[in-house]
Formats: C-alpha cells, sequence, structure tokens
C-alpha cells in the first residue's frame, strides 16, 4: 500500500455564479447557474501549475482533505491529491469542480428553475460531457486559468479529460485519462438503462417531479445503484470479497437477504440514495451514453483526435469490465496515429473498474512520476497571464466570465 | 548518462530525426537518447511495471503491451526503423515478430544473445546447459526460450524476407573480428525489410 503522506486538511467549498446562458449541446441553453469547487494548493505567479480534476458519475468537486463539518468525509480522491501525494498540491494547484447537473451544489434538477422558482425537475435540460467541459473552461476563465498543466479524471471524469483536448486543444498541455473509454458499449448502454428503468419505475419518481411531492425514488435509486455498483467490481473480487458467505446460518427458504452479497449492494444502494439526487443519476448516465467523440467523424476515433495536442497519460485496468483495457488501447491507438506523446499504463489490479479510486503502488507511482515530469517542464514553461485578470470572489456573481476559447 | 555498448551500436544505425520503435524497450535509455542525441521520436513497447516506470521518469513514450498484441497498435510503414534489443530470444512467436517488424518499418534491428558462443558449447560438452553474463539464468526458469546462433538468425531473417546490411558482434561489449560465431557474446543485425 502507498504511504499517505499528508491531506490539505481542512477545505471549503466555494462557489461562482455565472450570468451568462451556456449554450448546450442539444440545443437548449441555461443562465444564472452556479458552480460549486474546491482548490487545493496555490497558482503560482506564471499560472502554470493548474490541475482540474473531473470527477465521475457520484462524486463532486470534493477531491480532497476533509471539510470542517465532515470530519470522516475525505475527498473522493483524497489518495491521489495532497501534500507529497501523486499529485502534490506543494506543487500543483489543483481544482475540483461539481458539473453542472449534478447534485453536490451546482445547479442541478434539484435548484430553483428562475422561470418558476420551483426545482428544475424533469425540466432541467439534458447536458453532455461536452457541455460540462465548456463551463469547466467557463470556470478557468474566472479562475484566471489559460492553460491547464493537465486535466485528469478517472472514468466519467477521463472523458471530460479527452474531451478537453479536443475541444479547447490549446487549454491544457496534459490529458491524464483513467480508465476511461471513447464511448460507451451495447453493454454499458444497457446498464444504464437498466438503471434508469429502474428510477423511472418507481412510484415516487412522479415523471421526474417528485421534489414537489415531497418524495423521493429511493427504491429506484437503490437498484440503480446495486446495479451499477456490480459493473464497478471484478467478478474475482466479488469472488473474494463475498463468495458465497451467508449472513443466515443457512438458506431460510425465502427471498430476504441472505448472502453476504445481497446485504453489501442493498446498504451500498440505499446508502447512496440517502445522499444522490434521482434526476441526477438519470442525467448523468446519459451524459455518459451520449459521450462519443468519434460520432461526428463516421466513427473514426483517429479522425476525431486529430485536433489534440496534449501529451497524455492513458490508464487502464486488466479486471476493468466496465471501460476494459482494449477501450483505452483505442485512444492510445489513435494517438499513436498521430504522432501523438502518450504513456500508457496497464495495471494488473484485481478491483476492477474501481481500482482507479484505490491504491495501487503501480498505479501511483506511474501517475506520480508522470506528474514529476509536469512539474520539471512547467518551471520551464512560460504561460501568457489572463490580458486582465478577473477577479474571483467567493460567492458572488462574476462579471460575465470572458468567453470560451471557440469550441 | 553512457549508453550501453550494444545500445550505442544500435543507435549508430539510426538516422537522426527518424521515427524509431523500440520493442522490449526496457527502461527507454535507448529512445531517450535517440531524442535528446539525434532528435527522433518514437514509441517504446513494454510490458514490465517497473520499466514502464523507469521510461516514463525519462519522458520515453511507453506503450505498456506484450510485443504480440503491442505490434498490432501499430499502422504499416509507421516507423523508419524498429528495434528488438535482446528480447527476441524470450519471444513466443519468433517468425511472427519478424514479420509485423518488417510490416511497420523499412529498416529492423535485432540483438540477441549468441547461443553459439564457444563456452556455451563447451557448457554442453560438459552435459550442462550454459549459464553466462548475457543468459544468466538456469534451464527451468528462463524467458529465453528461442535461442539461436548468428546462422541460425541470418537464415530465419531470410526466410523472413529481410535483407541484412550490416552485422556487428560483440563480446563483452567490445567489437568481435574473427571466429565470431564462436567468440560473440551478443549478435546485432541491421536488415532492410523491402
Amino acid at each position: 500500500m502507498v504511504q499517505l503522506p499528508g491531506s490539505v486538511g481542512v477545505v471549503k467549498p466555494q462557489t461562482l455564479h455565472f450570468a451568462q446562458p451556456l449554450r448546450l449541446t442539444s440545443g437548449a441553453s441555461i443562465a444564472d447557474y452556479m458552480l460549486m469547487y474546491e482548490t487545493y494548493g496555490e497558482l503560482n505567479a506564471a499560472r502554470s501549475n493548474a490541475v482540474l480534476i473531473c470527477h465521475a458519475l457520484n462524486a463532486s468537486h470534493h477531491v480532497a482533505g476533509l471539510h470542517a463539518e465532515d470530519a470522516t468525509g475525505a475527498g473522493w480522491w483524497d489518495n491521489m491529491v495532497g501534500p507529497g501525494k501523486p499529485v502534490d498540491t506543494n506543487r500543483f494547484f489543483v481544482v475540483g469542480v461539481n458539473n453542472l447537473g449534478s447534485c453536490f451544489g451546482s445547479t442541478g434538477p434539484m435548484s430553483p428553475d428562475p422561470a418558476t422558482g420551483k426545482p428544475y425537475g424533469a425540466r432541467f435540460p439534458v447536458v453532455t460531457v461536452e457541455d460540462w467541459v465548456d463551463a469547466q473552461a467557463r470556470l478557468a476563465d474566472a479562475l484566471g486559468i489559460v492553460q491547464w498543466a493537465a486535466v485528469m479524471g478517472g472514468s466519467l471524469g477521463g472523458m471530460q479529460a479527452l474531451s478537453w483536448t479536443l475541444r479547447y486543444p490549446h487549454r491544457l498541455r496534459h490529458c491524464v485519462a483513467i480508465a476511461s473509454t471513447p464511448k460507451l458499449s451495447a453493454q454499458n448502454i444497457a446498464f444504464n438503462d437498466v438503471a434508469r428503468t429502474a428510477i423511472r419505475s418507481d412510484p415516487d419518481f412522479h415523471g421526474g417531479d417528485y421534489y414537489a411531492h415531497g418524495v423521493v425514488p429511493k427504491r429506484g435509486l437503490s437498484v440503480a445503484r446495486m446495479i451499477g455498483h456490480i459493473t464497478y467490481l471484478s467478478s474475482e473480487d466479488m469472488a473474494e470479497k463475498f463468495g458465497r458467505l451467508l449472513r443466515t446460518q443457512d438458506y431460510a427458504f425465502g427471498y430476504d437477504v441472505e448472502f453476504e452479497v445481497e446485504s453489501y449492494l442493498r446498504y451500498q444502494g440505499d446508502k447512496f440514495s440517502e445522499y444522490f439526487d434521482a434526476n441526477t443519476y438519470l442525467l448523468i448516465t446519459r451524459a455518459l451514453d451520449y459521450f462519443d467523440p468519434a460520432k461526428d467523424f463516421g466513427g473514426d476515433l483517429t479522425a476525431a483526435l486529430a485536433r489534440a495536442r496534449a501529451r497524455f497519460l492513458i490508464v487502464s485496468f486488466t479486471t476493468d469490465w466496465r471501460f476494459p483495457p482494449v477501450r483505452s488501447r483505442e485512444i492510445v491507438e489513435a494517438l499513436v496515429a498521430h504522432d501523438r506523446d502518450v504513456t500508457y499504463a496497464e495495471i494488473d489490479a484485481p478491483h476492477g473498474h474501481d481500482a482507479f479510486l484505490l491504491d495501487d503502488v503501480r498505479y501511483h507511482h506511474l501517475v506520480a512520476a508522470y506528474f514529476d515530469l509536469i512539474h520539471a517542464e512547467q518551471n520551464q514553461t512560460q504561460v501568457a497571464a489572463p490580458p486582465v485578470a478577473p477577479q474571483v470572489q467567493q460567492g458572488a456573481p462574476a462579471e460575465s466570465p470572458r468567453r470560451a476559447e471557440a469550441a | 548518462m553512457t549508453l550501453r555498448s550494444d545500445l550505442q551500436q544500435i543507435a549508430d544505425w539510426i538516422a537522426p530525426r527518424s521515427a524509431v520503435l523500440d520493442l522490449g524497450c526496457g527502461d527507454g535509455a535507448l529512445l531517450a537518447h535517440l531524442r535528446d542525441a539525434k532528435g527522433c521520436r518514437g514509441y517504446g513497447v513494454e510490458i514490465a511495471d517497473d520499466n514502464l516506470l523507469a521510461a516514463t521518469r525519462l519522458r520515453v513514450n511507453v506503450i505498456q503491451a506484450d510485443l504480440e498484441s503491442g505490434l498490432r497498435m501499430f499502422a504499416d510503414d509507421r516507423f523508419d526503423t524498429v528495434v528488438l534489443a535482446q528480447t527476441l530470444q524470450a519471444v513466443h512467436r519468433t517468425e511472427d515478430i519478424l514479420r509485423e517488424m518488417a510490416r511497420v518499418a523499412r529498416q529492423g534491428v535485432v540483438s540477441f544473445p549468441n547461443f553459439g558462443h564457444w563456452r556455451h558449447v563447451v557448457s554442453l560438452f560438459a552435459g550442462r546447459m550454459p549459464v553466462a553474463p548475457e543468459i544468466p539464468y538456469q534451464w527451468y526458469d528462463t524467458p529465453n526460450i528461442h535461442l539461436c546462433t548468428l546462422k541460425d538468425f541470418e537464415i530465419l531473417a531470410a526466410k523472413c524476407g529481410l535483407r541484412v546490411t550490416d552485422r556487428v558482434v560483440l563480446a563483452r561489449g567490445d567489437p568481435v573480428h574473427w571466429l565470431p560465431s564462436l567468440r560473440a557474446t551478443l549478435a546485432l543485425y541491421r536488415f532492410q525489410t523491402r
């Protein structure tokens, strides 16, 4: 196990209000939205050491450290980000942002629709990975970050990192995509559909406007989480953790929880349904389904990646059957065709898709070595500061953040 | 950093600013040297975790894969030179690898420990499988499953349509000029693939 030298300590989330409408892939737009974010470390004078961490389905802006009110809730990538950790906050200014449509403080289906004053619910627009990236680019503008040293993420977060290299090729030097994929398979979409069907068929769902009824489609959301959770673990991992262990003395010849794995999954499902928003689950799984940068290139990923300029670190895990190594290799192959710099690791880890969040010496040492290089080169890189460095005021509306680079 | 003598010889055969694929690139020393000294660009293919890490530290593009599946990733004629240094003897499908090398590059370089070295012959005479600095394993734990002599390799190269243009043989790092088949510990071949 990797030693965990330090934590960023107690962190305070911040919010930024965006008055200007953001045009979405669907053609709709959203105005007056809020993004919740956290930062760790110090932005250097050249503004060249900023790293954006993108979250996956159920995570948030809370990447590292602790919140004062919750001493047990370490950030979701606390083993990766912190002083002396692979993404070393003594060197890098790390930004975590809760994506639009999520349920951890950024504007989403739970937020009031300015048009009605009631929660958006089912009326919240469907957003895509590209929309998130555009929103993140506006946040970067507001923070005065012209170019990220790296954009990094696992799973769906890796998709955002990849999308950055295509939408804003000159605004990042490195793309770190872990346990990710250039698009979902039919099987992946099928699992998402089962999860969504579970939510939508819960009588408490009320077509997405359950807030008005004072209920939450907990059963559906819990089942959705159980399905998702199965896909995050490897068969070997489940066999080792649970095998056929019973919680009861022997078979009870009924349908209540008897096997350990049932107990575990139901616990995970119930816990999740306590804090996650069902509409957000629909929205994020749909964003996963839609992600396919090759779509506009006749399915040709190599053609799609032609505009990428970043250097890449791609990591996959051998037992990840949700986004298996072969999907990462597709990205690597397309990059090699364009003579792009890429390091590709296929980590032989037993933990399936979840491995990207877990301690693994080989994985963490590699990421640390890669960020050492980024650190070494950023001392040589001179990044032009923006003409006018916008003032960021905590919680206050930013005066129309500078327009994002044309996508 | 000084380059291992066989890698230095390989580097001498590679044109400045060319595209290089190094199969079984180890710690990436050759690719790093080619980049720094000759402005070459390229990729390494490597299976071992520790080597992947070492190559990453040298800022070498390295792809973790076994050679057989790793090579499939690269388009026809993608590289100017493809290198297989001290790895041939550990490859399962030797002939396939040589043909795949021919597919991805016009020029190839191969190096391998010479199983025809006189000490190995003596060892076999004495009834034991050879163990030497170049092949340090016991017969039962060796990854070197396809050891060969200079002549063996030349026959296979011809069979695969590879046209050998240069050969350098080394004994403990120094060039050997007489009785190479018996005195070489390491053989290096440069060939055109078409």
